[in-house]
C-alpha cells in the first residue's frame, strides 16, 4: 500500500490489519536524514511504531509482527533481502493468535478495545512522549529509557488494561482472581486498577458476592 | 505603493527595446543535469525548447553515478524523474543521437543544422520491452557501465532511459556489417527495427542557444597512469561508481574483474590528472574527487563494514556546504585511513592480480602496501569535442579547452546569444551545473523577453465530466510490458478475475499500456464504456502515474480517479521464479487497488493568480544582479538594503583573482540598479512582517520612517554574510594583526606598513573548521593567495608565508596557488590544535616584530618567523538577522546559519517553500563569480513563476472536517511547512489547511485524536479498503462495499 510518508501511518491502519487477522505488518520508508519533505515524519514513524510495539506486547500479541524499516529509493535489493527476512520471521512466529495463544474473541475484544482508545494515545503522544525530531538514537534512547516505561504504564497501560477489564465485565461479574486469569493481568495490579475505577464510579463492588461489576449490568441482572 | 508603479506605457516601450529578435525557441545542447536543468527551466518560462544531445538518451554522466555527495541520495533516483517531466512537458522536444552540425546567423536568429544518427529504430513504434536485445546474437561492450560488462548490438542504453527506445551499435550488428543475421526484426512484435535507416538532416531555427556539454572523465589509459589498462584491479573512480551501483556490471556487488572476488583492501589515489603540470595532465584542480572519493569511502563501507580503506591524497579540499562534515564522517569510520603523501604504483603480483603502492609519510618514511583494488579519482576534462563545439558555435576556448566566459558573467560566451552551462565552464559540481542552468535560462529570458510565450504550446483537454451522482463504473487495464510481466503473471487470468470484482465494468490487458496507442485506447474506452474510475495494472506511479492521469484527463474525467496497481516491480520483478504466487499477488494487488478506487474523489487543482513582481531582500551583488536580471526578463522589482548604500560586502573588495576591478563593477551595477525604471530601491529598509504564499506574498518594510506593504509573487534572499572578528592571534590587541579584508584595505590605500612590509605571515582557517564553525569558509585560501600575489606585484622582495592546514585552490583557481608558489610565497603546513602562536618580539637586527612560531610537518620541527604583519583568514560568518528572515519566510537555516535550499543537489537556489528562492553568501560563503551565477540562477528559477498567470496547487492535499475538529493544534505542531493555522469560525477556533502551502504528505493526519484533518486521495477509508482487501478471506465480508457507500 503506498503512503505518502511513513509518518502519515496511523496506529490504527496496523490495528486494523491484526484484527483483519494479518499475521504481520511492515512499515518501509525513507531514511531518517533524507526526508523528501521537511516534515521529516520518519521519526514519527519511528516513534509511533515503537510505542504501538510496546502496546502489542502489553495485550499479549508478539511485537516482533510489527517492523519498520529504512529504505531508499535506490535499495532494491535491500528491500527485497528485508521482505524476505520479514516474511521469514513471522513464518517463525506462526499465527496470528494462536501463537500468543489468544483465542480469536480475546484476540479481537483486545485490538477492539485499544483501537478504541487510539485518540487518548494520540493525546498523550502529543503532550508527554514527542521527542525533539534530531537522531534515531535519540528516539530509542526515549522510548527504550525507564521513563518512558514509567510513562507508558501510567499513561496508556493503566488506561488498556482498565478498558480490558470493563470489557470483560460487560459480560457478568467477574472477582478479582478471575479477572487476573482471564486477562493475564497480576492480582494486585488488577485490585490497584479496580480501586481506581472503582473511586471514580465506572465499577461497582459487591461486597457481600466479592464480585465486580459494572453498574448498567448490574440492573440489567436484576432485570 | 501604486504611485510608484510605472506608467504603461513606459512599461511597454521598455518591453519592446529589449531586442528586436524574432524567435523565441531555444536550442540546449547536452543534457545532462545542467541541460536537463535549462530546458525545464526554459520550458516553465514559455520558450519552446530543442533539447539536443549525441548520446542515446538523456541524463549524462550524472546517469551514470550511484549517490552524490554530501547526503548520499541516490543519483538516479533524483535525476530520473526531471528526465520524464523533460518527456511529457508540451515546450520540451528531446533530440537524442542528434549532433550539431552548423550554426548560423546570430543572436536572436540562428539556424541550426542537426544530424539525427540513424538508431535503426523507428522511436515512434519502439516501445522499449527489451525482447530484441534478449534475441540479439552480438555482444558489446557496455558504454553506459564503463565497458565492465556486456551489452547487446541491439540495446536501450540505461533500464531508466528517455527516451526508452533501444538502438543498434553499428560497428557491433551482424547485419549492418555484413547482413548475416535479421533476429530482431523477427522478435519485434511492433515492427519498430529498420535496419535501412539513413541518417537524417533537421533545421530548426532559434533565438538562443544554451551550451551544456559537460565534462569528460581524465583518461588514465592514455598514458596507463598507476598502470591502469595494464593491471586489471586498478579501476577509475567512474568504473568504481559503476561497480558500487545496483544496475551496475555486478548488480551492486564490488568485485574484482580478475577473479569475480570482493575486494577488501582498496586505495584511492587522489588528483589523478589534475594538479599537474606535466604534458597529459591538467594543471587545475577539479573540484570534485576530493567529496566524491569520501562518498565511495563511505558506499564501500556500508557494502562491507570490514573494508580497509586507504585514501592518498594531497590536500583535502572540502569547501563546500557540509562537506567538512561528510569529510568527518569518513574519516572517522573504522578501517579508513587518510594518507597524505605522493604515491607511485609499485607492482602487480602475478598470483593474486593485487597492487603495490609505494607511499611516504614523516613518520614512517617510504613504504610499499599491497592492496586488493586501486581506485584512480580522476578529474574533470573539457568535453572530447571542444575543438568542434568552438568552431560551429564560433566561441572562444580557454587554453585548457574550457568554453571562455566573462568573468563579471560567467555564463556569457563570447558569442553574443550563445551561453554556457555547467561543467563546459569549468571544473564544476552538480549543484553548479544545475544553478549556471538556471542562469543561462535568465540570459536566455533576457534576450528573448518579448518573445516568451508566443511559440510554446499548452495542452487542450476535453471538459471534465461530473460523475458526482453516479455508483462506480471500474476499468482495469492490466499491462504484459512486454514481456516483463507477462513472462511470469498469467496476465490474462488477472484481467478475468479483475473482471468480476465489484464495481468492475470492464477490464482488458495491454501490451503496452503507456504506449500512446494503448493510452488514446484507455481514454476511448472511458468515453464508449462511461468509466469512471481507472486502475491500471502495471509498473510504478513515480514514473507513470502523470501519462495514465493524463489520459483519464483526456477522457474526460477527473484525473485524480486513476489508481495504479503495481505488478511489475511489486510482484513479476521480485517473483520471477514462482509464477503461480506471481499470479496470485498479482490479483491481490488488483483486487487491493480496485476496491480503494471505488472510493476515490474528484480533486480539484486550484489555479492561483501569481502577482508578477518580485521582492529582492539584499542589495549586495547577489541582490543586485538577480533584480536587474528580472527587471530585464520584464518583470517589477522591489529591492530592500538594510544598509544606507547598496553593495553589501563587495564594498570591502577592490580586485580578484582574475583581475576584476570590483569596485568599478559595483559603481556600475549600482548605477544600472538605481537608472531601471523596473526596480524599486528602499535603502535603510527591515522587514516587520511577511504573509502568504508563492505568488501572493505581501511584506512590510520599514524603510526611512515610514512602513509600507509589499505585495509580491516571489522573494528572492540574498542577504549576504559577514566577517567574522577574530579573538585570536592578537587580533585587536595589535594593529600589526588584521583580517584579509583590512589587509586588501590597506594595499589598495597603499599604506607603507603593508607595501613595505619586509615579511608578512597569513594565518588561515581563523574562526572556521573548528567545533564552534564546523564549515570550511570556501573563499580564504584563494583570497590570501590574492592578497598575497598583490603585495609579491607591489614589493617582489617581501617575505609572504601562508600557515594554511589544506590549500583549497579548488578548480581553476590552482593556477594561482601554483603561480604564488613560484613567485616566493611560503607554504607552511600546520594541524587542529597545534596552530601557530603569535607574540610581539625582536627580531635578530633588533626591528620590533611579531614572532609567529609553528610546527612544520614537512621538516618536521618548530619553525619561528618574523612577521611585520600577520593577517588572518577570518571565516565568513551569517548575519544574525537570518534567523528573523528565517521566521518572516518560513525558511530554514542550517546549523552553521546559512540559509538551507529545498535540495543540495538539484534544487541549489529554491527553497522548499514556493516562490522564494535563495543567491549569493546567504547561502554559503562563495566567489563573486559564483554569486553571480547564483544571482542570474534564482532570477531564471524565479521566473517560471512570474512567466505564468496562475499556479496550480496539488488537489492531494489536507482539509479539515471543522465539526470533527477540537482546535487542540496537534496538526499544526508536526506541519513544519506552516500549511496549517487555527481560525475563528462561528463555532468557535478551528484548524484551517491552507490548500497551496500543505505538501499533501498527511503527517498531521495520524496525530489527529479527532480524525479531523485528512488527506484527500489517501483517506482513511480508502487506505482501510485497501487493508481489508489484503487478506480478504479474513476481512469482515462487506466492510468495504458498506464503506463505499458511506461515502
Amino acid at each position: 500500500m503506498r503512503v505518502m510518508c511513513t509518518g502519515r501511518v496511523d496506529p490504527a491502519y496496523v490495528i486494523r490489519a491484526f484484527e483483519n487477522g494479518a499475521d504481520g505488518v511492515y512499515v518501509g520508508g525513507c531514511w531518517p536524514g533524507e526526508c523528501h519533505y521537511v516534515t521529516e515524519g520518519n521519526y514519527h514513524a519511528l516513534g509511533m511504531i515503537k510505542l504501538t510495539k510496546r502496546i502489542l506486547k502489553l495485550i499479549g500479541i508478539n511485537p516482533e509482527r510489527l517492523r519498520l524499516e529504512w529504505l531508499g529509493a535506490s535499495e532494491g535489493i535491500r528491500f527485497a533481502e528485508v521482505m524476505n527476512d520479514v516474511a521469514a520471521k513471522v513464518r517463525e512466529i506462526g499465527p496470528l493468535g494462536k501463537s500468543e495463544g489468544l483465542d480469536e474473541g480475546l484476540l479481537k475484544s483486545r485490538l477492539e478495545t485499544v483501537k478504541n482508545l487510539l485518540p487518548w494515545i494520540k493525546l498523550v503522544e502529543r503532550e508527554r512522549l514527542r521527542v525533539a525530531v534530531g537522531s534515531v538514537e535519540e528516539y530509542e534512547k526515549f522510548y527504550d529509557s525507564e521513563e518512558m516505561d514509567k510513562l507508558f504504564r501510567e499513561l496508556i497501560a493503566d488506561k488498556i488494561d482498565t478498558s480490558l477489564i470493563m470489557a470483560l465485565l460487560k459480560d457478568g461479574p467477574c472477582s478479582n482472581a478471575e479477572i487476573s486469569q482471564k486477562l493475564g493481568i497480576e492480582t494486585g495490579e488488577v485490585a490497584r486498577l479496580v480501586g481506581i475505577s472503582v473511586r471514580q464510579g465506572l465499577v461497582k463492588l459487591d461486597e457481600k458476592q466479592k464480585v465486580l461489576l459494572l453498574p448498567g449490568v448490574k440492573e440489567q441482572a436484576r432485570a | 505603493m501604486e504611485k510608484e508603479l510605472i506608467d504603461k506605457e513606459q512599461f511597454e516601450q521598455l518591453r519592446k527595446s529589449l531586442g528586436e529578435t524574432n524567435t523565441a525557441d531555444v536550442m540546449v545542447v547536452g543534457a545532462g543535469i545542467s541541460g536537463i536543468q535549462a530546458s525545464l527551466d526554459l520550458a516553465a518560462m514559455g520558450f519552446k525548447v530543442y533539447l539536443v544531445d549525441k548520446a542515446p538518451a538523456i541524463g549524462g554522466h550524472m546517469a551514470q553515478l550511484d549517490k552524490t555527495f554530501p547526503t548520499n541520495d541516490c543519483s538516479m533516483c533524483i535525476e530520473s524523474p526531471k528526465f520524464i517531466e523533460c518527456s511529457r512537458h508540451p515546450n520540451i522536444e528531446i533530440m537524442t543521437y542528434t549532433e550539431v552540425e552548423r550554426v548560423e546567423g546570430e543572436a536572436g536568429e540562428y539556424k541550426v543544422s542537426l544530424l539525427k544518427k540513424p538508431r535503426y529504430i523507428d522511436e515512434e513504434k519502439c516501445t522499449g520491452c527489451g525482447v530484441c536485445v534478449e534475441y540479439c546474437p552480438a555482444l558489446v561492450p557496455d558504454e553506459y557501465n564503463q565497458d565492465l560488462c556486456l551489452s547487446k548490438a541491439v540495446h536501450i542504453y540505461f533500464s531508466q532511459a528517455v527516451p526508452l527506445v533501444t538502438y543498434i551499435e553499428r560497428d557491433k550488428c551482424h547485419f549492418l556489417q555484413d547482413e548475416r543475421c535479421t533476429i530482431c526484426e523477427g522478435a519485434c512484435k511492433t515492427k519498430a527495427i529498420n535496419l535501412f535507416q539513413k541518417p537524417e538532416r533537421v533545421e530548426v531555427e532559434v533565438g538562443a542557444i544554451v551550451l551544456a556539454p559537460g565534462f569528460e572523465p581524465f583518461d588514465p589509459e592514455l598514458r596507463n597512469d598507476y598502470g591502469y589498462g595494464i593491471m586489471e584491479n586498478v579501476v577509475t573512480s567512474l568504473d568504481y561508481e559503476r561497480l558500487l551501483c545496483a544496475t551496475g556490471p555486478y548488480e551492486g556487488e564490488i568485485l574484482r574483474s580478475s577473479d569475480k572476488k570482493h575486494p577488501h583492501k582498496i586505495a584511492w589515489i587522489q588528483c589523478v590528472g589534475s594538479r599537474q603540470v606535466i604534458e597529459g595532465g591538467n594543471s587545475y584542480c577539479s573540484g570534485v574527487c576530493c567529496a566524491y572519493t569520501q562518498k565511495q569511502v563511505i558506499l564501500t563501507k556500508d557494502h562491507d563494514a570490514d573494508a580497509e580503506c586507504t585514501i592518498f591524497h594531497n590536500d583535502i579540499r572540502a569547501f563546500g556546504k557540509d562537506f567538512e562534515r561528510f569529510y568527518q564522517r569518513a574519516e572517522n569510520l573504522p578501517g579508513v585511513r587518510f594518507i597524505r603523501s605522493y604515491v607511485s604504483i609499485g607492482k602487480e603480483i602475478p598470483e593474486s592480480k593485487n597492487v603495490t603502492i609505494r607511499y611516504s609519510t614523516t613518520d614512517d618514511g617510504v613504504k610499499e602496501e599491497e592492496f586488493d583494488m586501486v581506485v584512480l579519482s580522476v578529474g574533470l576534462n573539457p568535453p572530447t569535442e571542444f575543438e568542434a563545439l568552438s568552431s560551429t558555435f564560433g566561441i572562444e576556448l580557454t587554453e585548457k579547452g574550457f568554453c571562455k566566459t566573462n568573468p563579471m558573467n560567467p555564463m556569457e560566451t563570447s558569442k553574443k546569444g550563445v551561453f554556457v552551462s555547467g561543467a563546459f565552464q569549468g571544473p564544476i559540481d552538480i549543484p553548479e551545473s544545475v544553478v549556471t542552468a538556471s542562469a543561462a535560462d535568465a540570459l536566455c529570458g533576457q534576450l528573448l523577453a518579448h518573445q516568451r510565450g508566443n511559440l510554446a504550446t499548452a495542452r487542450e483537454y476535453p471538459e471534465e465530466k461530473d460523475v458526482s451522482g453516479e455508483d462506480p463504473k471500474i476499468g482495469v487495464f492490466v499491462c504484459h510490458c512486454g514481456a516483463n510481466i507477462g513472462r511470469v503473471v498469467d496476465v490474462p487470468s488477472v484481467v478475468e478475475y479483475a473482471a468480476g470484482l465489484p464495481n468492475v465494468v470492464h477490464a482488458q490487458e495491454a501490451l503496452f499500456a503507456c504506449s500512446t496507442d494503448n493510452a488514446r485506447q484507455i481514454s476511448d474506452t472511458i468515453k464508449e464504456k462511461g468509466l469512471n474510475r481507472v486502475v491500471v495494472a502495471a509498473c510504478t506511479p513515480r514514473t507513470h502515474e502523470p501519462l495514465f492521469r493524463d489520459t483519464l484527463r483526456e477522457g474526460g474525467i477527473n484525473q485524480y480517479f486513476y489508481d495504479m496497481a503495481n505488478i511489475r516491480e511489486h510482484c513479476s520483478w521480485v517473483h520471477s521464479k514462482e509464477k503461480d504466487v506471481a499470479t496470485k499477488k498479482a490479483k491481490d494487488i488488483v483486487r487491493m487497488s480496485v476496491a480503494r478506487s471505488a472510493l476515490l474523489q474528484p480533486l480539484e487543482e486550484f489555479q492561483l493568480p501569481v502577482d508578477k513582481r518580485a521582492l529582492v531582500v539584499g542589495g549586495g551583488i547577489a541582490g543586485m544582479t538577480s533584480a536587474l536580471s528580472l527587471a530585464g526578463q520584464g518583470f517589477e522589482v522591489f529591492l530592500l538594503e538594510k544598509e544606507a548604500e547598496l553593495g553589501g560586502i563587495a564594498r570591502r573588495l577592490h580586485y580578484t583573482l582574475d583581475g576584476m576591478d570590483v569596485q568599478s563593477y559595483l559603481k556600475d551595477l549600482v548605477k544600472k540598479v538605481y537608472q531601471n525604471p523596473y526596480v524599486h530601491v528602499a535603502t535603510n529598509a527591515t522587514i516587520s512582517e511577511a504573509s502568504g504564499y508563492v505568488g501572493n506574498f505581501v511584506t512590510k518594510v520599514k524603510a526611512e520612517n515610514a512602513v509600507r506593504e509589499i505585495h509580491h509573487g516571489i522573494a528572492v534572499i540574498a542577504t549576504g554574510a559577514e566577517e567574522y572578528k577574530p579573538t585570536e592571534y592578537l587580533y585587536g590587541q595589535d594593529d600589526r594583526v588584521m583580517t584579509q579584508l583590512e589587509l586588501e584595505e590597506q594595499i589598495v590605500k597603499g599604506a607603507e606598513k603593508v607595501i613595505n612590509a619586509d615579511s608578512l605571515v597569513m594565518i588561515q582557517c581563523v574562526g572556521c573548521r573548528n567545533k564552534e564553525r564546523n564549515y570550511c569558509s570556501r573563499i580564504c585560501c584563494s583570497e590570501s593567495i590574492k592578497n598575497a600575489l598583490k603585495v609579491k606585484e607591489k614589493n617582489p622582495n617581501a617575505d609572504i608565508f601562508i600557515l594554511f592546514r589544506d590549500m583549497r585552490t579548488y578548480g581553476l583557481r590552482e593556477d594561482y596557488y601554483r603561480e604564488a608558489a613560484d613567485k616566493g610565497v611560503k607554504f607552511i603546513r600546520y594541524e587542529q590544535g597545534a596552530e601557530p602562536e603569535v607574540a610581539p618580539g625582536k627580531s635578530e637586527d633588533g626591528r620590533d616584530v611579531l614572532k609567529v612560531t609553528a610546527i612544520d610537518y614537512v621538516l618536521g620541527k618548530k619553525v619561528e618567523l618574523d612577521a611585520d604583519i600577520v593577517t588572518l583568514a577570518a571565516a565568513v560568518i551569517p548575519p544574525a538577522e537570518n534567523s528573523d528572515i528565517s521566521k518572516f519566510f518560513k525558511v530554514p537555516v542550517n546549523p552553521d546559519g546559512f540559509f538551507q535550499e529545498a535540495h543540495v543537489k538539484l534544487r541549489p537556489v529554491d527553497f522548499a517553500a514556493d516562490g522564494i528562492f535563495l543567491c549569493g553568501i546567504a547561502h554559503y560563503p562563495k566567489h563573486i563569480p559564483e554569486t553571480i551565477s547564483q544571482a542570474y540562477g534564482a532570477a531564471g528559477r524565479a521566473v517560471t513563476i512570474l512567466s505564468r498567470d496562475t499556479v496550480t496547487a496539488s488537489g492531494a492535499v489536507c482539509e479539515v472536517r471543522e465539526d470533527d475538529c477540537v482546535a487542540c493544534g496537534a496538526c499544526i505542531t508536526v506541519c513544519k511547512y506552516g500549511a496549517i493555522e487555527l481560525v475563528d469560525t462561528p463555532k468557535g477556533k478551528k484548524a484551517r489547511v491552507n490548500p497551496v502551502i500543505c505538501k499533501g504528505d498527511g503527517l498531521c493526519n495520524p496525530k489527529c485524536p479527532a480524525s479531523a484533518i485528512y488527506l484527500k486521495h489517501f483517506t482513511d477509508d480508502e487506505l482501510f479498503s485497501q487493508i481489508d482487501q489484503a487478506v480478504p478471506s479474513l476481512a469482515k465480508a462487506g466492510k468495504t462495499a458498506a464503506q463505499g457507500a458511506k461515502n
